[in-house]
């Protein structure tokens, strides 16, 4: 911890640990619940969830950086997402009107 | 300067032999553009008669266009002849451009230059005019022919024929090598075309690939010395080329450049049929008559021939190379007579006798007397088509029957006394009976051979009369055989398919049959080709009344200036007598020798031949001789042991090679080793979505902690 403590030397200010971790964090819950849930639309969520993780770190760095970039990036990526959110929920739901069901197991032979 | 006047001597008085010893620059003479017409007529007849073949014409349409063209562009050499005159300058006419690039930098520049250009001189003239007009004349004569194939081949037969006289035209046209090179390639194909033309028949296409192959060798000579020749001297047109020979010291010069008359002369063997390369020859009868006498016997084999003659001042510049052309001529010569002697098939016989006749035409160029070897071209071009032609005519009336033992008396058949008659002539001129036009031509090559002061050429003029001997009597065993004695024959077995079905396929006794007649296409050829070889003998009756001889001012006034003088040695040779008087006595000797001798066996005697055969296979010491003759020395087996065996067990181990090393182990072993990978790793992905996630979350993790690790031991913020 006094590593990353030292990080902040570098000009990061105390606010930007917080948000890296909290980006650190948000990722983790989106992997573990993308790994432990098989309902395809929660694993939907999850890819969300880590997303907006990384999003979050974008911003961190930016303001480490004291550059605007990172926000801006952050735009296009809510725009990208919710674009994104509307093609896979649409698949979502071409998988589900097939196999009447969501979960993700269902589809295990596609590796063939 | 050229100096091989020293070996012949110049104290002649006829103003013909007035001695030119440089080579007439050139004249460029746009004005003579037309003459383009005459590789442009058989160019024209090659698509016309492509179409017809495309469009199935079912007429003698494609043989009377091929025979205008042909004709056409004989009138037109005719033309240039009577405007040009025997002495005229050479001329060189640009007709299209072709190549011509321009390389280098620093003052070094080379620079490749062929055009389809023609030079014409004097040789050209000789050559274009029999090339031309017998080519007239047998195209006539194959419209009747080959009548029998209306319909299937016959488009193809004089697409073949147009095909060979636009390259033999080019060949003999050409203004630079390379031209020459393509015409030489052309008349190549269009001979393995026509050789083949029977393509249904096993043996035709094993010939036309032999010829093709065999050829092949020869002129990868011929390439190599083009190459040397444009390396060494810096251009490849004749005109240029003639010049600076001309200034050359004879026997100076590099390795290679003396290796130059070795690679074209290895190209005219191919093509002429000579020692080692003649086998494809023989084998080259299975095309149809008409091709045996227009290509092979009459035209194309003497492109050889008429190679050398045109690089003869390069020639002239290595007397050991001209020692070699002579001695391989001589050797061949006698060499095929011992074949020729010994077959039964006739229409082979002659062909041996085309090999050996083209032996006395090396033997003439290589010891000295271009304007022998020339008239004996010349001659021997129409009693030689002349040979074959009647060899056809029989053919075509006795269903393809070719054995000498299994025709008799056709003189007396009805409608067979042209062929019979004009096969005499033929068989006369070419055994060199006194006076002669076949006397005339092979007497001056043995003269000059036996006036020789080196190189063993006396030995050589000896050889050339043994042959003179062998050559009456193998000629005269197919005539008395074939043409006289008792009427007897029996129909062949139609394997040449040219035969419309006169006799009962399932009867061939020679009571049921009845033989085919020539009809006025084949005879009228006959006679004009008869008439032709008695005409070719006035040239020498010219010098016999001491006037000059047609083709001695023809070779004078060309690049075969060189060996244009003939002999006139008086010195003693042999037996008290001086070449002249040697040749007049044991020609004579040779010729009514050969002939006495098939006309006891072959004539008065027959049982007597077949009694010496079997005296002769009697005696184990001797009975090599005729058993090696009947089966050509085995040359053809020497040569499928030493040369087509090692090929064929290289071939197959080459094939094993690249089936199972080059692409069983090299190309599909590496494309196996993805897929056994792939195999590996198959079990990794078993379609459960969490399972690939892990492994990349582990792998990201993995990655991470990498960073974190290198991070802190690295000492940079500790």
């Amino acid at each position: 911890m006094t590593h990353l403590l030292a990080a902040s030397q570098y000009g990061a200010s105390h606010a930007v640990t917080i948000t890296l971790a909290m980006s650190a964090l948000l990722f983790t819950i989106g992997l573990i619940g993308f790994l432990v849930r098989r309902n395809m639309i929660l694993m939907f969520l999850c890819t969300e969830i880590m997303f907006q993780a990384a999003a979050l770190a974008f911003i961190a760095f930016g303001r480490m950086r004291m550059d605007t970039g990172g926000q801006i990036f952050v735009i296009f990526i809510l725009t990208i997402a919710a674009a994104e959110a509307a093609l896979a929920l649409g698949l979502v739901i071409l998988l589900f009107r097939r196999k009447e069901t969501l979960s993700s197991e269902a589809w295990s032979e596609l590796h063939e | 300067m050229i100096q091989m006047l020293s070996i012949t001597d110049t104290h002649s008085d006829s103003p013909a032999h007035a001695v030119v010893t440089s080579i007439v620059n050139a004249i460029p003479s746009p004005e003579l553009s037309w003459t383009g017409w005459i590789l442009l007529l058989p160019a024209i007849s090659v698509v016309l008669t492509g179409l017809c073949c495309a469009l199935r014409v079912k007429s003698k349409l494609p043989g009377w266009i091929t025979v205008l063209a042909l004709a056409g562009s004989f009138a037109l050499v005719l033309k240039l002849y009577f405007l040009r005159g025997d002495a005229g300058a050479p001329v060189v006419v640009h007709l299209w451009d072709w190549m011509n690039f321009r390389w280098g930098d620093q003052g070094k520049w080379y620079t490749l230059q062929a055009d389809v250009s023609v030079y014409v001189d004097s040789l050209t003239l000789f050559w274009l005019l029999f090339v031309t007009g017998l080519g007239t004349l047998i195209a006539i004569y194959a419209t009747e022919y080959m009548e029998s194939d209306v319909g299937k081949g016959y488009a193809r037969f004089f697409n073949g024929v147009s095909i060979f006289i636009l390259a033999m035209c080019t060949l003999v046209m050409a203004d630079n090598l390379l031209l020459l090179y393509l015409g030489w390639e052309g008349v190549g194909l269009a001979s393995y075309l026509l050789i083949g033309y029977y393509y249904k028949k096993p043996a035709a296409v094993a010939a036309g690939k032999k010829a093709f192959i065999v050829n092949r060798m020869g002129d990868l000579g011929l390439a190599v010395g083009i190459w040397l020749i444009w390396v060494n001297y810096g251009t490849i047109e004749f005109n240029t080329l003639f010049q600076v020979w001309n200034d050359m010291e004879r026997g100076v010069g590099s390795f290679d450049k003396s290796l130059i008359p070795y690679c074209l002369m290895l190209g005219a063997f191919g093509k002429s049929a000579q020692l080692p390369l003649y086998v494809w020859l023989p084998d080259a009868m299975e095309g149809p008559t008409p091709v045996s006498a227009l290509i092979h016997a009459a035209t194309m084999v003497t492109a050889g021939v008429y190679l050398i003659a045109r690089t003869y001042p390069l020639f002239a510049l290595h007397p050991d190379a001209l020692a070699t052309v002579a001695w391989v001529g001589g050797l061949t010569a006698i060499f095929s007579a011992t074949i020729g002697m010994a077959q039964y098939d006739f229409k082979r016989v002659f062909a041996y006798s085309t090999i050996s006749q083209l032996g006395y035409m090396f033997m003439g160029l290589g010891v000295g007397t271009t304007f022998g070897a020339a008239y004996h071209t010349l001659t021997h071009a129409f009693f030689k088509a002349l040979l074959f032609l009647t060899a056809g005519a029989i053919m075509h009336g006795f269903a393809g029957q070719l054995d000498l033992r299994k025709l008799s008396g056709l003189r007396q058949v009805p409608g067979f006394k042209l062929v019979s008659w004009t096969m005499l002539i033929g068989c006369l001129w070419l055994s060199a009976f006194p006076y002669s036009a076949g006397m005339l031509s092979k007497d001056i090559i043995l003269v000059q051979a036996l006036s020789g002061k080196d190189h063993g050429f006396v030995w050589l003029g000896w050889i050339g009369l043994i042959t003179a001997a062998m050559t009456a009597y193998y000629a005269f065993r197919v005539w008395f055989r074939v043409c006289a004695g008792p009427v007897f024959y029996m129909p062949g077995e139609e394997a040449h398919d040219d035969h419309d079905a006169h006799a009962a396929p399932t009867s061939h006794a020679s009571h049921d049959f009845h033989p085919h007649a020539p009809r006025w296409a084949m005879n009228g050829v006959l006679i004009v080709i008869m008439l032709g070889a008695f005409a070719t003998g006035i040239p020498g009756y010219m010098e016999l009344r001491g006037e000059s001889n047609w083709v001695q001012v023809m070779m004078a006034h060309s690049s075969a200036l060189a060996g244009s003088v003939q002999a006139h040695v008086t010195d003693v040779v042999n037996f008290g007598m001086n070449p002249h008087q040697l040749v007049e006595l044991f020609g004579t000797i040779a010729s009514l020798g050969g002939i006495a001798i098939a006309m006891y066996f072959h004539l008065l005697q027959r049982k007597s031949a077949d009694k010496l055969r079997a005296w002769l296979l009697a005696h184990n010491s001797i009975r090599w001789i005729p058993v090696a003759m009947e089966n050509k020395w085995y040359v053809d087996e020497f040569y499928h042991a030493c040369i087509r065996g090692p090929a064929w067990i290289a071939g197959h181990i080459l094939h094993f090679t690249d089936k199972h090393v080059v692409d069983g182990l090299m190309v599909n072993g590496i494309g196996r080793i993805p897929a056994a990978l792939g195999r590996l790793f198959q079990p990794l992905y078993n379609g459960v979505l969490q399972g690939y996630a892990t492994t990349m979350a582990g792998g990201a993790a993995l990655v991470v902690a990498w960073v974190v690790y290198r991070w802190l031991t690295s000492g940079v913020v500790a």
